[in-house]
């Protein structure tokens, strides 16, 4: 057995389903005012904070579960969630490392992120959120030295309230749909990124989330925030435990570039997709906006969609700003009885506005996958272009790829031009490859990594690799 | 709007001699639209062109009723000249006349069918509508191997005589095995701000061939809905071809069925709109077994503020291998008032089909523009042999050569 085998076979199964046994806080099960008030206090909140919070859960009130989705799922119990979970030691913040729980430290090594000083060779400051909160936060003096503030929202509402204040649901209101509501309602932690004026980030930006308790919904929210000319790369993974029921993740991450700015994000997403019957697994319904709000500013989205077992999301570019640019990559897999139904909104407001979007999907096994993206371009959005492609590949018949594009152009001087296709491998392709001795199924992961190299090379390096074997992996028993 | 439905309704089933049974259903199907309404855009097919605003704003209140019993003169200045041709005579919804003169009369049948209640698939209230309402229905079946000699016209007039503010119609096709007809519907209004709303329900049979041409090219102010349900049998080719630009609004919607291998759908359109018309086509192309194939093109030059939708879905069955599917749609906006917007859709379920589709929509190629003028045409010539071109694409597709020629003369497409 070569290496490359080995390797395959050790990652054959899920290798992030284990959980940590840890003394969890948790606020009490169900949704109400009460819950949401126990969360900003125990998050010694400002007022101003609860009062967004509370807002929000007003909207929720009167908002119904949307149901046009693809992928339809079992009715959810809002009631009987727990909306914050922490790990005890974590009530009274750890000042450094050090006085951080070592199981945390363990749970976060298997995952392989390094967060111990003497691990932190590869260059990437990380911010890893457990269940409801923020560990830790990586190279955080190094950033400090540049102006960059790089933490846990929680922090950042008390350190820097007029940024948060000023930012916080500019892009993603309390009056947006559903989830986004809930979100704003009782979210709990995640990153706070600011960039200040003509910074270029010297690393990349990291967040690990991790589920951990059961019965928790994750709602983390991501703010960042992007200053004139100033310039980010941010990366985002998730990994869950192996549970039998379903776990609701519901996150915000809201994008703001000024003028000249430049944020380029992107998520490798390995969330628990179930198991080979699709028991339990994760529900992604994440909402993610980027608004390109000043002159030549740019926002780029790429993901790799391999786990969840339902990924229902977005990532979107409102491109207000004259000659801004919108971008969106992704590569989504589906397999066993996994659900997707994901995409981009690209909405033209400025001038000179162009956008681009690549998406891959491939669906193995009786899974089931859906591109489904919005092109707006409005009527003041002079000289704007589009570029849309959607190619699917299907492995196996019982299972089913969907393109639902909605193509809108209100300006005589804006093009947009869109291609989808759909296909499977080709017989001779695999011949080809097994000729030259490849197996099967290495032949299939080299023809698929092909197939997505578009997306792959837009990752930071490191990731790429990853996220290469990530491909292999996904698909592993789909073919043969 | 319901008292004037009912009040119609009532009106109009009394001169009507229906059974006890048929005057039910009529009357569930009219419950139905009652409690349904006009489509809105709250509905998914309906984002993009809100027909109960549409009516609203373009007719007002509508009512239903028309007196069946007046036979109106058939006005025969509005035939085709220069073509022989069968005739289907629609005047304010009446069928005034069927006239098959150039053919084998043993071979085509022509049956009251007004009684038989069509549910469609993917249809919407407008269907509960047309049921409701329709009055009489035919259904012309084309038997065994017969090949009709001469293209069937379907006039669409109205005039100024008529009463009532919509307009329904209803007609059902059987084509037989290795028969084959060519139809175009051609519009023809003299009144103003009616609704149409036409159901046809085609058959085809092993081997048959149906050619439809729906061309509406007359300057009017009416809003037209017409719904093709389409079911194909082995071997089996339709082709469809729309041209519209005459009415105020307009919706084409296309469902059919690839029920049989090797059967084959074409869809071509063509949309050449000015002032504020809003035209839209919705196609759905159901491969639902293997070896079927389907092609479809959409054109559309949007001048002022005149607005163009294409709906088009492709789905394939896990059982419909070997599928072959295209979908390509394209628009020439050159007004910055005018729109296009495109939800081209593919949904599919086996893997060893080759499906794609394309959207493309923008201004007019400044390098092709340029090329022209300096080879000393003027900016209005280049323009319009561009657009022409453009156009032509789609009249090209057209199998049948003789209305090819006649749809070319009558949108004035030089070659």
């Amino acid at each position: 057995m070569d290496n490359r085998q080995k390797e395959i076979n050790n990652l054959k199964d899920y290798k992030y389903g284990f959980s940590t046994e840890i003394e969890n806080i948790q606020a009490p099960k169900g949704l109400n005012e009460d819950v949401i008030k126990f969360i900003s206090n125990i998050k010694k909140e400002p007022a101003w904070m609860l009062e967004f919070r509370l807002k929000a859960f007003e909207r929720f009130k009167v908002l119904k579960e949307p149901d046009w989705q693809k992928p339809k799922f079992p009715k959810i119990d809002y009631q009987d969630l727990y909306y914050y979970s922490a790990p005890k030691s974590m009530k009274d913040k750890p000042k450094s490392l050090d006085e951080l729980d070592p199981k945390l430290l363990e749970t976060y090594k298997k995952l392989g992120i390094p967060l111990q000083e003497q691990a932190r060779l590869n260059g990437i400051a990380v911010d890893a959120v457990f269940d409801s909160v923020s560990v830790a936060t990586t190279f955080k003096d190094e950033l400090t030295k540049q102006g960059i503030i790089f933490c846990p929202i929680s922090e950042a509402i008390q350190n820097h309230p007029e940024l948060v204040k000023k930012y916080l649901g500019s892009v993603i209101p309390t009056s947006d749909h559903f989830f986004a509501t809930l979100n704003s309602a009782v979210f709990t932690d995640g990153s706070f990124v600011y960039i200040p004026e003509g910074v270029r980030c010297p690393m990349e930006l990291s967040t690990y989330f991790r589920i951990n308790a059961s019965n928790t919904g994750q709602f983390e929210r991501t703010l960042i925030i992007a200053d004139k000319g100033s310039y980010v790369s941010y990366l985002e993974g998730c990994t869950a435990p192996m549970r039998d029921e379903n776990q609701l993740h519901a996150a915000n991450v809201e994008l703001i570039a000024l003028d000249d700015a430049e944020i380029k994000y992107s998520t490798v997403q390995n969330w628990y997709p179930g198991d080979q019957d699709g028991k339990g697994g994760i529900y992604n319904f994440v909402t993610k906006r980027g608004l390109c709000k000043g002159k030549n500013s740019k926002i780029s989205w790429t993901q790799v969609e391999t786990g969840s077992a339902i990924t229902w999301k977005y990532p979107s570019c409102i491109l207000k700003g004259d000659n801004s640019v919108g971008e969106f990559y992704s590569i989504a897999i589906t397999n066993n009885h996994q659900k997707a139904d994901t995409g981009t909104k690209m909405i033209h407001l400025g001038k000179n506005t162009k956008s681009k979007i690549i998406s891959k999907g491939i669906s193995a096994g009786s899974s089931d996958m859906t591109y489904r993206g919005l092109v707006d371009i409005s009527s003041k959005a002079k000289n704007s272009t589009n570029y849309t492609q959607c190619d699917s590949l299907l492995m196996g018949n019982k299972c089913g790829a969907h393109t639902v594009p909605y193509i809108k152009n209100k300006n005589s001087e804006s093009n947009i031009a869109h291609e989808a296709t759909t296909s499977k491998i080709s017989e001779e392709q695999l011949h080809y490859c097994q000729q030259r001795g490849l197996n099967p199924e290495e032949a299939v992961g080299l023809i698929v990594n092909g197939f997505c190299k578009e997306v792959l090379q837009q990752l930071p390096m490191e990731f790429a690799v990853e996220a290469q074997k990530l491909v292999g992996i996904s698909l592993e028993g789909s073919v043969g | 709007m319901k008292e004037q439905l009912q009040k119609d309704f009532y009106n109009s089933i009394k001169n009507l001699s229906l059974s006890q049974k048929d005057i039910e259903i009529k009357k569930f199907c009219l419950d139905n639209f009652i409690d349904k309404g006009f489509p809105n855009k709250k509905e998914e097919d309906w984002k993009f062109s809100d027909l109960n605003q549409i009516i609203k704003n373009n007719i007002g209140e509508l009512s239903f009723y028309n007196d069946q019993a007046f036979t109106n003169k058939v006005d025969t200045s509005v035939f085709v000249d220069g073509l022989e041709h069968n005739k289907i005579v629609f005047i304010n919804g009446r069928i005034e006349k069927i006239d098959f003169e150039y053919e084998n009369k043993d071979q085509i049948e022509i049956i009251d069918q007004s009684e038989t209640i069509n549910e469609f698939k993917n249809s919407n209230s407008l269907s509960d509508l047309n049921n409701a309402f329709t009055n009489k229905c035919f259904k012309i079946l084309v038997k065994k191997g017969y090949q009709l000699a001469k293209p069937l016209i379907i006039y669409h007039t109205t005039n100024s005589k008529i009463w009532s503010k919509n307009i329904n119609l209803r007609l059902n096709f059987e084509l037989d095995k290795d028969s084959s007809l060519r139809l175009i519907d051609l519009f023809n209004d003299a009144s103003e701000k009616n609704f149409l709303n036409i159901f046809y329900n085609f058959e085809l049979k092993e081997n048959a061939v149906l050619k439809n041409y729906k061309v509406d090219k007359f300057e009017n102010k009416n809003i037209k809905y017409s719904f093709n349900n389409i079911d194909q049998d082995k071997n089996s080719i339709s082709e469809t071809f729309i041209l519209f630009s005459g009415s105020n609004f307009s919706k084409n919607e296309i469902n059919c069925n690839l029920n049989g291998v090797y059967a084959s759908a074409f869809v071509n359109g063509v949309f050449s709109l000015n002032s504020d018309k809003h035209h839209e086509i919705r196609s759905i192309i159901n491969h639902l077994t293997e070896n079927t194939k389907s092609y479809q093109l959409i054109k559309s030059v949007l001048e002022q503020s005149s607005k163009a939708v294409y709906q088009g879905k492709i789905f394939v069955n896990s059982d419909a291998q070997k599928t072959d599917g295209y979908q390509l749609s394209k628009a020439i906006l050159l007004n910055k008032e005018s729109e296009f917007n495109a939800k081209p859709e593919l949904e599919i379920y086996a893997d060893d089909v080759k499906c794609s589709h394309g959207s493309a929509s923008g201004s007019l190629n400044e390098d092709s523009i340029f090329y022209l003028m300096s080879r000393g045409l003027s900016y209005q010539q280049s323009r319009e042999l561009l657009i022409n071109g453009f156009l032509l694409d789609v009249v090209e597709k057209i199998t049948d050569s003789e209305i090819k020629n006649l749809i070319k003369n009558m949108i004035g497409i030089k070659e």
